[in-house]
């Protein structure tokens, strides 16, 4: 099978407090370490499992710069057999549906039965996957748990409110958004990093992968973000403070007095 | 101003609690527009759904096909693509249902697609300006959409409160616009998760644990904590992926709905999709190291504090009462 | 003079057969079969990767003196290590003897070259003794393993069967060789004074002594019979056991000897990935770690081959106490058992399964499971190892990317901000902030100080091991040392990246480190945490001398530059006791001076815990391990805090941040909040600082 996944370079937020930049345009990226997307993570080693159950070859791809080619690289030290860098000046400023139309272009340039991303990644809009299967007429399906390789289809789960778990069948080639805890993707050390350090990652831009320059960038994105600022923190909550006896105190009658104790 | 069509989602016979909030974010796009609810499905549920929507919303459109039984996104976009039209605003809750459908229906609508909108600030022209969030919800963001030629709105549930006003209108079947709904993904069945020792869904006090609780052996305070309240435990996703939890405690979107009277949030940074495991408007108390965690902004009483020195602290308390 | 009793090498049986061709023949097939098996057993040495273990002769030849001839490490567990060296050096001895009737049964006058005059009248004298001490202690043996079985021999059931049946057998065989040899002497003696002649004297109540009374009154045919009989029984048996020697836990009787000399000189370190292979050459290394059984050194193997199944290392072992699926013990039995049944005496060699995980002998936890204390290697009495193969297949695991993802984030952390915790570089030094009375710098190229202070991750970062780097500060600065930190120049030393097989990043963060340190321009470095001197003394190379905070308190005090008040009314009532940190301890032997830190505090009550110095017992291990969640039944930590409970202290003292961090937690988890409290040995003494 012949998977392609798409990645994304993203700040490494986890543990660190982010503060908007003084013009409030930005988040302050000077102290910031970048990974993979989390959930492309997963997507990664769910195709390289594929691929070793059923054979074929992952290509992961992904929109953006040149530092941007450190995600792929550390996602083929995991295993994926192939990278593809898609950067150009007028990808710039691309909303979700630009970012789908870049990756339409690269996913039409191969022979892909798989196309796999990440269920949402640092701006939590769990859009791209959609749009790409929608453009291509490819079915989808998000938030993906489970896949099982059947012939010419999958068995896919996905995950659903309540822990419960819908099952699709889906016909290939189709597009999936994966969901975290699908599988326990494989720890990437220097050393695998280093292995691929010199393996060729092919770059594309408009041109090579016949874009309407009119189509991405700025100039066609319907979504425009303004500006970033810090939601009011405690707005609604009354914070409790003094000593931590006085805080228990007060604590303990509200608790009393909401029915809080049995 | 184009028109709106909110999408009812329901179960068993029971609308969604985003049937009632859509309507709301609706009219604060443009208070004055004529909101249609558009509930799909089949049979006598779907007929009860649309009775209970045609008190509320402007019209009810409703689609009946036995193809439609189960909300598969993938049929209902293609239903929706048939009979709505073509510059139409079309408002979905963002869950697992609407990210399912949302992305891939804006561009067969060939219109503007916004995800997970926790704020409406208005119209300007064919410009509707929302607020949404990144970076796990540490940062918030004023965005633009251009809706004039139509939109698909993934709205947040939970954020916008069903209100009183009841509009009115009447059911149209719109079943025969359907047309083709073959599609290559096909609806199998629903895996029930495994239910556990404990129903948190119908506990009244619920002592919920986040990642703050750094270690699978600390998870033993919270249910002391939990039984000189007379609670039960809950937690966050986390939890259950580190496998220190059942699934069955999980509350959240891909968890559990939970209805308590109280709600202790210990440790928990509040991500919009455990809040939206959370409903009936519980007094929710909230313990956290880093004031800016969210869960301070819906929490009624906020607590900074470590909650591996707090909790055994209030538990001692609690018990010495 | 005709001997009294015809010798086998001169004997007929039934008249007609010479006996003397059973004593040419049981030595040439006895040698020749041992031969061939040793050769069989020694082919996956051969195919192993290298080991380099022939330097320093002299420093071995010693090991080998004390540890192998002189059973040092025996007497650790008394009866069983008194019984061992019974028999081990009553074997010695015997060797001679039995050498000598070998050559006997062919050439009836033969004795050992240098056995003839006195000190053959002395030998002789004396191996009655040491073949009766012997038998006893074979007997004693017996029914222990038999009858009392100490737990420390039991087997798990997953294991498969103990070895009680090889055990007991192998105390027959050797039972049998003392008695044979006992009798064909006592006959030989009965027989010649009965005859009148001068008589071998028989050293009273030896088994030869008592023989010679029982058939002292025999008749000659009688005599004859026995004396021939038992010869060739002691002499099949000697070749039998020979033989049977490789195919068992008592191969260690050949192997041992060997394993001794080449054991590890050093400790605190961890082997290269591949010898021969320099850091920088890394890259170009297919494959790092164990794998399969042939990436293991020859020394491993030779490990396995010498394991005599004591549970010394088991009994002693943390992780085992705990139940951690992890038995050092086993890892060396399991190894041995592959070896055995992959590599075997007749058939075609194979070795293509994984070790570790599904089809293999180990299982991944049980890889993960081990925190690298030392204390079974301190046990050895033969000088097995594991910490090497513990990382080494753990290296391996690295390299195929299955560690468990609880330890994921943190190495990934580790990677990009030089720290476990995934905190920014820039707050590395934030906890100075509420350092009173003590400037702490911040050394670079322009600000240089005499020495550094090293505080790496865990109390740079930690909430509450941040008192910890505010109480060395302290005392660096009350004992008027010239020192600073490196700030967000630092990164995490490293110490257990190396151990948990990462060595690709350790190298980067010891490289990190090392242009750092040599940038600050100091002469000397201290640490407060045992892992990170561990690391810079034993792994940085190139870099300024380093002290523990514990050395550097206890020389300052000696020359008064350093005055500690007395205790307190409060600290009066308690009950102090200090718990070896196994970085400190075990690998570096900084036994003394935290101990007489403490007791350089005036009027403080100190006890030591039954298990301390060299058997301290792991608090349930630093660094990377904190995040690793093994299964186990009870936290080590709980168990350390129960054996300081025993002792009535009521005070841990430790000198290391992760072993405050365990034991804090485990006082939380053992329910003793009130009873017990657990202090760094530097926060002890900051408070104590006269003013």
């Amino acid at each position: 099978m012949e998977i392609l996944v798409c990645v994304k370079r993203v700040p490494d937020t986890s543990e660190n407090e982010i503060d908007i930049n003084s013009d409030g345009n930005d988040i302050e990226r000077d102290d910031l370490v970048y990974s993979v997307n989390e959930w492309d993570n997963y997507a990664v080693e769910e195709a390289i499992q594929i691929v070793d159950k059923v054979g074929g070859s992952v290509t992961v791809v992904t929109v953006g710069d040149d530092e941007s080619e450190e995600v792929l690289r550390r996602e083929m030290a995991m295993g994926a057999n192939n990278g593809l860098l898609l950067t150009d000046d007028a990808f710039e400023g691309s909303d979700g549906k630009g970012i789908a139309t870049i990756l339409k272009g690269a996913v039409e340039k191969g022979n892909y039965d798989l196309i796999m991303t990440g269920a949402q990644a640092d701006d939590g809009a769990a859009q791209v996957g959609g749009m790409l299967a929608a453009m291509m007429d490819y079915p989808y399906a998000s938030l993906v748990n489970l896949i099982e390789t059947g012939d010419g289809k999958l068995k896919v789960g996905r995950e659903i409110e309540g822990g419960n778990q819908e099952m699709n069948e889906i016909e290939l080639p189709c597009v999936l958004s994966i969901q975290t805890g699908i599988n326990e993707p494989r720890y990437v050390g220097i050393r695998g990093i280093r292995k691929v350090a010199s393996v060729e990652i092919p770059e594309l831009g408009v041109a090579d992968l016949g874009l309407d320059a009119g189509a991405i960038g700025a100039g066609a994105a319907k979504v425009k973000r303004l500006d970033y600022f810090v939601p009011d923190t405690g707005e609604g909550a009354e914070m409790l403070t003094g000593s931590t006896e006085e805080i228990i105190a007060k604590l303990v009658e509200y608790l009393k007095a909401k029915g809080g104790l049995k | 101003m184009a028109e709106i069509f909110a999408y009812i989602k329901h179960a068993n016979g029971v609308a969604d609690d985003s049937a009632l909030e859509l309507i709301v974010a609706a009219k604060k796009i443009a208070p004055d527009a004529s909101v249609t609810a558009v509930v799909t499905g089949t049979g006598a549920d779907l007929d009860t759904i649309c009775n209970e929507m045609a008190t509320v919303y402007n019209a009810v459109w409703k689609i009946d096909n036995a193809a439609l039984a189960y909300p598969n996104a993938e049929v209902i976009r293609k239903a929706l693509v048939n009979i709505l039209p073509g510059d139409s605003i079309v408002l979905l809750p963002h869950d697992t249902f609407g990210m399912d459908l949302g992305p891939g229906l804006s561009i067969k609508m060939d219109s503007t697609f916004a995800a997970d909108i926790v704020d409406i600030e208005g119209v300007d022209g064919g410009t509707l300006k929302i607020v949404r969030q990144e970076f796990s919800g540490m940062a918030s963001a004023h965005v633009t959409c251009d809706i004039a030629g139509g939109a698909v709105l993934n709205i947040r549930p939970g954020v916008f409160q069903a209100d009183e006003n009841k509009y009115g209108g009447d059911v149209v079947d719109k079943s025969g616009d359907a047309g083709d709904l073959s599609t290559k993904r096909t609806f199998l069945e629903v895996v029930e998760a495994e239910a556990g020792d404990v129903d948190i869904t119908k506990s009244e006090i619920l002592v919920s644990v986040g990642r703050g609780i750094e270690d699978e052996d600390n998870v033993e305070i919270v249910f002391d904590l939990a039984k000189a309240m007379g609670a039960d435990v809950a937690c966050s996703r986390p939890i259950v992926d580190a496998k220190w939890l059942e699934k069955s405690r999980q509350v959240g979107t891909s968890g559990q709905t939970v209805k308590p009277k109280v709600y202790l949030a210990m440790g928990i940074s509040g991500s919009f999709q455990h809040l939206g495991g959370i409903k009936g408007n519980p007094f929710i108390v909230a313990v956290n190291k880093n004031m800016k965690a969210p869960i301070f902004q819906v929490a009624d009483v906020g607590i900074e504090a470590d909650i591996l020195e707090f909790i055994p602290e209030l538990t001692e308390a609690i018990e010495g009462l | 003079m005709e001997p009294v009793l015809i010798s086998p090498a001169s004997f007929k049986l039934f008249g007609f057969i010479p006996t003397v061709l059973f004593s040419v023949l049981i030595p040439i097939v006895g040698v020749g079969l041992f031969t061939y098996i040793i050769a069989r057993r020694v082919a996956p040495l051969v195919k192993a990767n290298p080991d380099f273990r022939f330097d320093r002769p002299m420093d071995r030849v010693l090991n080998v003196l004390k540890i192998w001839l002189g059973q040092y490490r025996h007497p650790r567990y008394m009866v069983a290590g008194v019984l061992h060296m019974i028999i081990f050096f009553g074997f010695l001895i015997l060797t001679v003897r039995s050498s000598e009737l070998v050559v006997k049964g062919i050439s009836g006058g033969f004795i050992m070259p240098g056995l003839g005059g006195i000190v053959g009248d002395i030998y002789y004298f004396f191996k009655d003794y040491a073949a009766t001490a012997v038998f006893f202690a074979v007997v004693v043996a017996a029914v222990r393993r038999g009858i009392v079985r100490p737990a420390r021999y039991h087997y798990p059931e997953s294991y498969g069967h103990d070895h009680t049946n090889e055990a007991v057998f192998v105390l027959v065989i050797i039972g049998t060789l003392m008695i044979s040899e006992s009798l064909y002497e006592a006959c030989l003696v009965a027989a010649e004074t009965q005859a009148g002649h001068e008589a071998t004297f028989l050293g009273p109540l030896t088994l030869a002594w008592f023989f010679k009374i029982v058939f002292s009154n025999g008749s000659s045919s009688t005599l004859q019979a026995l004396h021939i009989i038992s010869y060739y029984v002691h002499d099949f048996t000697f070749f039998f056991f020979l033989c049977f020697l490789p195919m068992g836990k008592h191969f260690h009787v050949i192997t041992s000897l060997f394993n001794v000399y080449f054991m590890r000189l050093d400790r605190g370190n961890v082997r290269p990935v591949r010898y021969g292979v320099s850091d920088e050459e890394l890259d170009s290394l297919e494959s790092f770690g164990v794998k399969k059984f042939s990436d293991f050194t020859w020394k491993d193997i030779l490990d396995f081959y010498t394991c005599a199944d004591c549970g010394r290392c088991s009994d002693q072992c943390p992780a085992n106490r705990v139940k951690r699926p992890l038995s050092p013990r086993f890892l060396s039995l399991k190894g041995r058992d592959y070896a055995f049944s992959h590599f075997p005496l007749k058939g075609d060699f194979v070795d293509q399964e994984a070790l570790i995980g599904e089809g293999g002998i180990y299982s991944e936890d049980e890889i993960w499971s081990c925190t690298t204390c030392g204390a079974c290697e301190q046990e050895c009495p033969i000088g097995i190892e594991y910490i090497n193969k513990i990382v080494d297949m753990r290296r391996g695991l690295v390299d195929d990317g299955n560690v468990p993802q609880s330890l994921q984030k943190p190495l990934s952390s580790l990677e990009k901000r030089g720290n476990p915790y995934g905190k920014m570089e820039k707050k590395r030094a934030d906890w100075t902030k509420e350092l009173e009375d003590c400037e702490v710098k911040i050394l670079d190229k322009k600000t240089t100080a005499d020495t550094l202070y090293f505080v790496d991750s865990v109390s740079s970062f930690d909430d509450r091991m941040q008192e910890l780097a505010r109480a060395t500060s302290k005392i660096l600065c009350s004992a008027g040392i010239d020192f600073g930190i490196l700030g967000k120049a630092e990164k995490d030393s490293g110490n257990e990246v190396k151990r948990f097989g990462e060595e690709m990043l350790y190298q980067s963060l010891k490289d990190h480190n090392t242009e750092a340190i040599l940038n600050s321009g100091v002469k000397k470095i201290v640490t407060a945490d045992p892992h990170t001197f561990n690391s810079l003394k034993n792994e940085y190379t190139g870099i300024p001398p380093v002290e523990h905070i514990s050395q550097v308190i206890t020389k300052n005090v000696a020359s008064g530059r350093l005055k500690l008040k007395g205790v307190t009314e409060e600290e009066r009532e308690k009950i102090y006791t200090y718990h070896d940190p196994c970085y400190l301890g075990r690998h570096n032997d900084v036994y003394e001076d935290p101990r007489d830190a403490i007791d350089a505090i005036p009027g403080i009550k100190r006890v030591e815990m039954l298990k301390n110095r060299d058997r301290s017992f792991c608090c349930g291990g630093g660094g990377l391990m904190l995040f690793y969640e093994p299964e186990e039944e009870e936290r080590m930590g709980v168990v350390r805090v129960k054996m300081a409970q025993e002792v009535g202290a009521t005070v841990i003292v430790t000198a290391c941040p992760f072993c405050l961090i365990n034991m804090e937690d485990a006082i939380k988890v053992a329910g003793l909040e009130g009873k017990m409290e657990a202090i760094d040995l530097g926060e002890l003494i900051a408070a104590h600082i006269e003013n």
